[in-house]
């Protein structure tokens, strides 16, 4: 005799303990420290603190811990800690222009005022297993002879540069310079304004976006970008408090910023101008930083009044889709169960071919559908 | 039940988890809805640390409505102890301390997933339910822009066309669920996927009915006895699914079944969907052909 | 139901009032002129032909008069049994509801006015379920007799468009508008992309439809055979502006502007 599916609610529990259980793995085997995370693994961090739409180090190696890696579920649990905490304002803009720079590039000039800084990178190594590394123990990390002269203090970036001979288009405040919106507060409605693309951009996928930007330069889509520049680095954050009245400063933060730089060939308004697309992310991340920039350029295309054709151009398909934890919850939804609603079409499909065959036993006169009239 | 059931509540969060700014913001969404019903509010739906699309939407309406004297009932597939629905109930505990029922009388709250339960509700009820997608539109136009203007113009030729391609395709309406109804002869809305068999106890319902969609960002209402009616056509009427057979645990004959498969070549008996329906049943003393058989062997 | 055939041809036949009225009517892009200082009044069961190179301005002065694209400047006046409403000053959902009642739209590309992915009767029935019908057979049916009036066979009534050849697919387009027995049309290049046989075969359909229903219609062409045969009056347009205007056989058979003069010679009409 059958017995109603009752117990679920311990097997849940004992789903935990296994999960723990594997978390751990071979005992014999050092446990991680979450210090060891975010040292040796900051790239991974990076990603957790991007998706998961908050700049904390020591959390996102918790969470990537706790979620043996797993950078979507990591950027998950940041999320839902993200929603708990209480706003007490917004920090004063970041001047990228300023920034302690590690790394800077351009591919659209040879040489420019600040001068290009390769910085860390693995864009010169060759992709060949350093086996050293497996010994534990017997890395200790090379030590780096500064460059020559000391870099400069302020580094302009290169879409001003190009936007002091008027060949870039220039970034514009909205009238009034209304405070930006954030969708971590307020949904998104659309058509939307560039602020809100920007931050549903910043919290994307890696993934999705950088196959988005990848199928603007194959061609489903308008523009070829340049590397405009890309730089990494330090940057305060500043923070005026309401009763304070000056602005202090609340610590650094490792930030990756991306300008691609378009053609547009003008219209009849505007003589041909380059346009821009940016990206900016949290940590050492040009990947995602670069991905970003290609598609905000591409979802520019309604402002510019170019085709909106394909997918990369369409901003409710690309803005809609590219949150990770939306995404992965949606998609792993499909676990839960769904037997009340697959009753029902298990019930009409058999009444349908029911039917059908009965239909198939006489001699057609009328179709069922005609029946009624 | 006393008044400090509260105090049982993980002191690591706020009661119900999320802060009062934000329960604030959810109510003014609420009463909005309550007030134009079957409009789709956009609210600023948070992040909840239950996945998205695991009834986020449903906990942030639930966590703005209740209080340390509420009862809480949560069902998944009209069962109390499906995975979604003890992982709700057991947040809700821990973050409310607030005392949980199986059983429909005894709830102040029902946050549901696919089903209402078969007993009646009373006014004193609230039935929240679980969306996935709030816009009945949307597998007509995939276009946000666009579907909210079909709502603000009422054109809702396109939703009927859906019907008709059914009718002529396969001589009935092919939904089984997510039936799209028509709230206070106004607004098209989805009764999220219950089973079309639900349908009509959507209709002047004595209980208020609120619809929590977290993903999509969007609250909406059914308020305490307003016309819901199912898109139909004149000669082809709504009709709901039926059972030549009863359940075979406790015989009910007018209540939504689940089919369970007992064995490899097919064999399979059906039992309400509905546990808390079933489990009463049973107390009375109803039973179904399988255990009859049984007992006279 | 609305009104039948009987009430258009009563409506048509009694003292005339302009079912549209066109007033100093301009649509600009920035600096660029869309159209300018059109002005006409059109009556009921009238059929008006605008002709015109491309870039000559009447498409753009179609969308304007269709609710479509918003004129810059002027009036366009419709008149929805008795009273006078200006088009462009009525609210959106107004617009859109006046729209869906009183007027349909025939698309040079069926794509564009049809849902290929929707069988043919669907096709055809939306329209009347836009405005409420909810007797499946009864709309089944219509669909059906609208379909044999355009010369489809009623036994594809379940076939969607993209089943179709591009002339049928223009038929359907023109039932779905029609079915619902607007009182104004506006058709955009309605044989424009099609093999010249079933161009002629189309024409002499609508005309036929179009006579029949007393519907009036704006029909914008390049053709000016397309103009000769459908309509009553004709607007010749060059710059934006309209340069010529007169009963279609006087404008074809006596031009008094030189570039008409130079349409007209190019082509046998």
């Amino acid at each position: 005799m059958y017995v109603a599916v009752k117990g679920g609610e311990a097997a849940i529990r004992a789903t935990h303990d296994l999960v723990a259980q594997m978390r751990r793995g071979d005992p014999c085997v050092p446990e991680l420290d979450t210090r060891q995370i975010r040292e040796q693994m900051k790239l991974a961090v990076a990603r957790v603190m991007n998706e998961g739409s908050l700049y904390d180090e020591d959390l996102a190696a918790l969470a990537l811990k706790q979620s043996q890696g797993d950078a979507v579920e990591a950027a998950f649990l940041m999320r839902a800690y993200r929603t708990t905490l209480p706003r007490f304002g917004s920090s004063a803009p970041l001047d990228t222009a300023r920034m302690a720079i590690r790394r800077r590039i351009s591919a659209a000039f040879k040489d420019l005022p600040g001068g290009q800084v390769l910085g860390p990178t693995y864009d010169y190594t060759h992709r060949l297993f350093d086996f050293a590394l497996e010994a534990a123990g017997l890395t200790a990390a090379p030590a780096v002879t500064p460059g020559g002269a000391p870099l400069d203090e302020s580094m302009p970036r290169v879409p001003d540069i190009l936007g002091s001979e008027g060949l870039m288009e220039p970034e514009r405040a909205l009238p009034d310079d209304p405070a930006p919106c954030d969708v971590t507060r307020e949904p998104a409605e659309f058509p939307i304004d560039r602020d809100g693309r920007l931050q549903m951009l910043a919290r994307g996928d890696e993934g999705f976006l950088l196959g988005l930007a990848y199928s603007v330069q194959r061609g489903f889509g308008a523009n070829h970008p340049f590397a405009g520049e890309i730089r990494m680095g330090e940057t305060s954050v500043r923070y005026r408090p309401e009763d304070l009245g000056f602005e202090i400063d609340l610590g650094e933060i490792t930030v990756t910023e991306c300008q691609m730089i378009n053609q547009f060939s003008g219209s009849k308004d505007a003589p041909p101008q380059f346009t821009r697309g940016y990206g900016f992310a949290f940590g050492h991340s040009e990947r995602k930083a670069m991905s970003m920039a290609i598609v905000d350029r591409s979802l520019k295309c309604r402002d510019l009044g170019e085709a909106a054709d394909y997918p990369a151009q369409k901003e409710e398909f690309v803005l809609y889709h590219c949150d990770t934890i939306e995404a992965s919850g949606f998609v792993e939804h499909l676990k839960l169960p769904h037997y009340v609603d697959f009753q029902g079409e298990l019930e009409l499909i058999r009444k349908i071919r029911r039917e059908h065959d009965e239909r198939a036993a006489e001699p057609a006169l009328f179709t069922p559908s005609e029946a009624a009239e | 039940m006393s008044a400090d059931t509260a105090l049982c509540a993980d002191p690591n969060y706020n009661f119900a988890y999320i802060d009062e700014q934000t329960k604030r913001m959810i109510r003014r969404a609420l009463l909005k809805a309550v007030s134009i019903p079957g409009y789709q509010v956009p609210f600023g739906s948070r992040e909840m640390p239950l996945a998205r699309g695991w009834g986020t939407g449903g906990i942030q309406v639930t966590a703005a409505l209740i209080g340390p004297l509420d009862r809480l009932k949560v069902i998944d597939q009209g069962a109390d102890d499906t995975t979604n629905a003890v992982a709700i109930r057991s947040f809700f505990s821990r973050v409310t301390g607030v005392e949980t029922t199986q059983k429909v009388a005894e709830a102040t709250i029902i946050q549901t997933r696919h089903r209402i339960p078969e007993r009646p509700l009373t006014e004193d009820q609230i039935l929240v339910y679980q969306v996935p997608q709030p816009e009945p539109l949307r597998k007509l136009e995939p276009s946000e822009v666009e579907t909210r203007n079909m709502h603000a113009w009422e054109e809702y030729g396109l939703m009927q066309v859906r019907l008709y391609e059914d009718i002529a395709r396969f001589g009935h309406v092919a939904t089984t669920y997510s039936y799209p109804v028509m709230v206070n002869d106004r607004y098209v809305a989805s009764p999220t996927p219950i089973p079309k068999f639900d349908n009509p106890k959507m209709n002047m319902m004595p209980a208020l009915q609120l619809f929590g969609a977290g993903r999509e960002k969007r609250i909406y209402a059914i308020p305490p006895y307003t016309k819901v009616r199912s898109l139909d056509f004149d000669d082809h009427p709504f009709t709901v699914q039926s059972w030549t057979q009863p359940c075979t645990l406790c015989g009910a004959r007018d209540s939504y079944l689940d089919e369970v498969i007992v064995d490899d070549s097919g064999g399979r008996i059906f039992v309400c969907s509905d546990t808390d329906h079933c489990e009463g049943r049973r107390e009375l003393g109803h039973v179904g052909p399988a255990e009859d058989s049984e007992r006279s062997t | 139901m609305s009104a039948t055939i009987d009430d258009m041809r009563a409506r048509a036949a009694a003292p005339p009032a302009p079912i549209l009225q066109v007033e100093n009517v301009a649509r600009y892009y920035g600096e660029r002129v869309g159209c300018r200082d059109v002005a006409f009044d059109l009556w009921p069961g009238e059929v008006l032909g605008v002709v015109g190179e491309s870039g000559s301005g009447k498409s753009t002065l179609l969308r304007c008069l269709a609710g479509l694209d918003t004129p810059s400047a002027g009036h366009i006046r419709f008149d929805d049994d008795g009273v006078l409403l200006d088009i462009h000053a009525l609210p959106e959902p107004a617009r859109r509801a006046l729209m869906r009642r009183a007027w349909g739209i025939v698309h040079q590309n069926p794509r564009d006015g049809l849902r290929m992915d929707v069988s043919a009767g669907g096709n055809v029935g939306e329209r009347l379920m836009d405005r409420g019908a909810r007797h499946y057979g009864q709309i089944r049916a219509r669909a059906a007799d609208w379909l044999g009036r355009v010369e489809i066979d009623p036994a594809r009534i379940d076939d969607p468009p993209r089943r179709f050849s591009g002339g049928m697919q223009q038929r359907l387009q023109i039932a779905r508008v029609l079915v619902s027995e607007p009182r104004l049309v506006f058709m955009d290049e309605p044989t424009g992309g099609l093999d010249v046989s079933v161009q002629a075969k189309l024409l002499d359909l609508l005309r036929v439809l179009v006579r029949d229903l007393g519907i009036a219609a704006v029909i914008v062409t390049h053709d000016l055979a397309v103009a000769r045969l459908l309509t009553d009056r004709l607007m010749v347009m060059k710059d934006g502006r309209v340069i010529e205007q007169g009963l279609t056989d006087q404008v074809l058979d006596d031009p008094q502007q030189a570039y008409t003069q130079l349409l007209t010679s190019a082509v046998l009409v």
